[in-house]
């Protein structure tokens, strides 16, 4: 027993990536749940924007919806639908986006709109697009958090929603989007990033009582792990209290 | 000038077999009692359009009165699928749905363009991801002054627009605020609106970042306190988490789903 969940581990890793002051695009799940967990412990002049046009939201619980009252009531400004993604989105004028993802490739590339057979008649419908494309466009970086495993680390997405590296370096430009795109992909094994050269993500960091060996053998791809990847720190007793009381008021 | 009426009317009026409707509301303020109605009703082959179909459409897809989906995000906030939503798509049940699918700035603009009596609008989106082939209301376009690569999207105009909002005055001017969604402009865009209100006062008090709709901008107004259970109304009720939480079982199963329907819709009297 560790004394905390592979969950927590990856929450708390991804509310390390936040810096304080940072504009941060915020989706609903585990992004809201890291998100808000940085700005309750070494960020708190994160400016959380939420896709229902919710400006520095500071909600005191975690809100299970991206329109939850709590996020209006708290936030510095309310704007329209429109507003949020022509006028703040679209410009470059957020920092880092925060996204999911049901299938990932080695490109960065997110599907979460349908799985097997094809797009008419899809195995699987998810529930779509949503903000991401334009999140994984436009925001100056992006972060994915996703759980690893064969089934979400895949060779290639059944559907491109969202826009990583494309089929690899160029292909950003190629495609006219003007943020840098996804810097790293947190999971509940460790971090990746991306190669400068190849655009292919790498394992840089593992968490602790992780094996290389777990980290291939729940990839659908042959990962790449890099040479000696650094351990990363468990959660702080502070992380995990906050994140805790957080879940608590769910 | 907005007629009030009952709910039963202002549906019976504004809503036609083969209509396209969209029931706006972002997360907030979503009709869902005038979905209901709807259902009541019995309307058929309709092109439902929302950008988060929520419960809202599942109920309508799933009570068989949709034969298209336009739409951005189909999940059920926070919980996960949308189970009839799915099994239209997935298994054609009780229908086949048909689906024009984009990203949420792309329905956001497609809104503003109809409401601003434009064939299209455009935007820095979409590029490279798999939308741009299945969605034909998607199409690059370039830039007459620069040359930049952009995406246009076509307008939306459907033939009604039903919303609710907190507050009505007695001549039908409407007042919404809190998280005001894409509202204005899909009643702005539509032929007909309909509004279901919290409350009907005798003046709208002013507020801070609320939308005013006037009374010429609405077909049918209708007094129905808490229309938007289980979403919500700043400042009158709170959001439902547990029956958003609690649909994904009801959902789930069909005939689970049938009983539903029948105990808390088609027996419900219409208000």
């Amino acid at each position: 027993m560790t004394g905390y969940t592979s969950d927590e581990m990856m929450t708390v890793a991804a509310a390390r990536t936040l810096k304080d002051g940072m504009t941060c695009f915020v989706g609903i799940g585990l992004p809201s749940a890291a998100a808000n967990l940085a700005r309750a412990t070494h960020a708190p002049n994160l400016v959380l924007i939420y896709e229902s046009g919710t400006i520095a939201a500071k909600p005191g619980r975690l809100p299970l919806s991206i329109g939850d009252g709590i996020l209006a009531d708290t936030a510095d400004a309310v704007i329209s639908v429109p507003e949020i993604f022509n006028y703040w989105l679209q410009p470059g004028r957020i920092d880092v986006g925060f996204l999911g993802a049901a299938q990932i490739d080695k490109y960065g590339n997110i599907n979460t709109t349908v799985i097997g057979g094809d797009y008419g008649s899809p195995e699987v419908r998810l529930p779509g697009a949503g903000g991401a494309p334009e999140i994984a466009a436009s925001c100056q970086e992006v972060i994915v958090v996703v759980r690893q495993s064969r089934r979400t680390f895949v060779e290639k997405v059944d559907f491109v929603t969202s826009v990583g590296y494309g089929d690899g370096p160029g292909a950003r430009e190629r495609l006219g989007l003007r943020g840098r795109g996804p810097q790293k992909i947190i999971t509940d094994l460790g971090v990746l990033t991306p190669d400068p050269e190849t655009c292919e993500f790498t394992v840089t960091a593992i968490y602790p009582g992780v094996s290389e060996e777990t980290v291939r053998q729940r990839s659908g791809w042959g990962v790449r792990i890099a040479a000696a990847p650094e351990t990363a720190d468990p959660p702080s007793a502070a992380e995990l209290q906050a994140l805790r009381d957080f879940q608590a008021t769910r | 000038m907005a007629e009030i009426v009952s709910l039963a009317e202002a549906v019976r009026l504004a809503v036609r077999d083969g209509d396209t409707v969209a029931m706006e509301g972002f997360t907030h303020l979503i009709p869902f009692a005038a979905g209901h109605e709807v259902i009541r009703q019995g309307r058929r082959d309709l092109t439902l359009v929302r950008m988060t179909p929520d419960l809202i459409y599942d109920q309508l897809i799933g009570a068989g009165c949709a034969k298209k989906l336009i739409f951005s995000w189909g999940g059920n906030p926070g919980v996960g699928s949308l189970h009839r939503f799915r099994d239209a798509v997935e298994h054609g049940w009780p229908r086949p749905l048909e689906i024009e699918e984009h990203s949420h700035a792309g329905m956001a603009n497609r809104y503003v363009a109809g409401a601003s009596g434009l064939p299209f609008a455009v935007l820095r989106g979409y590029a490279g991801t798999g939308l741009v082939e299945e969605t034909a209301t998607i199409k690059p376009i370039t830039c007459p002054f620069t040359g930049e690569a952009l995406m246009a999207v076509r307008a939306l105009n459907p033939d009604v627009a039903i919303i609710h909002a907190q507050q009505a005055d007695r001549n039908g001017n409407v007042q919404l605020w809190g998280i005001t969604g894409v509202q204005k402009e899909a009643v702005l865009s539509s032929e007909r609106a309909v509004v279901t209100v919290e409350e009907i006062v005798d003046s709208l008090a002013p507020r801070p970042g609320a939308i005013v709709l006037p009374t010429w901008t609405v077909s049918y107004v209708a007094h129905v306190p808490n229309g938007a259970h289980p979403s919500y109304a700043a400042g009158y009720t709170d959001r439902d988490n547990d029956y958003y939480v609690a649909w994904d079982a009801i959902a789930r199963d069909r005939e689970t789903f049938g009983t539903w329907l029948e105990e808390h819709v088609l027996a419900g009297a219409a208000v």
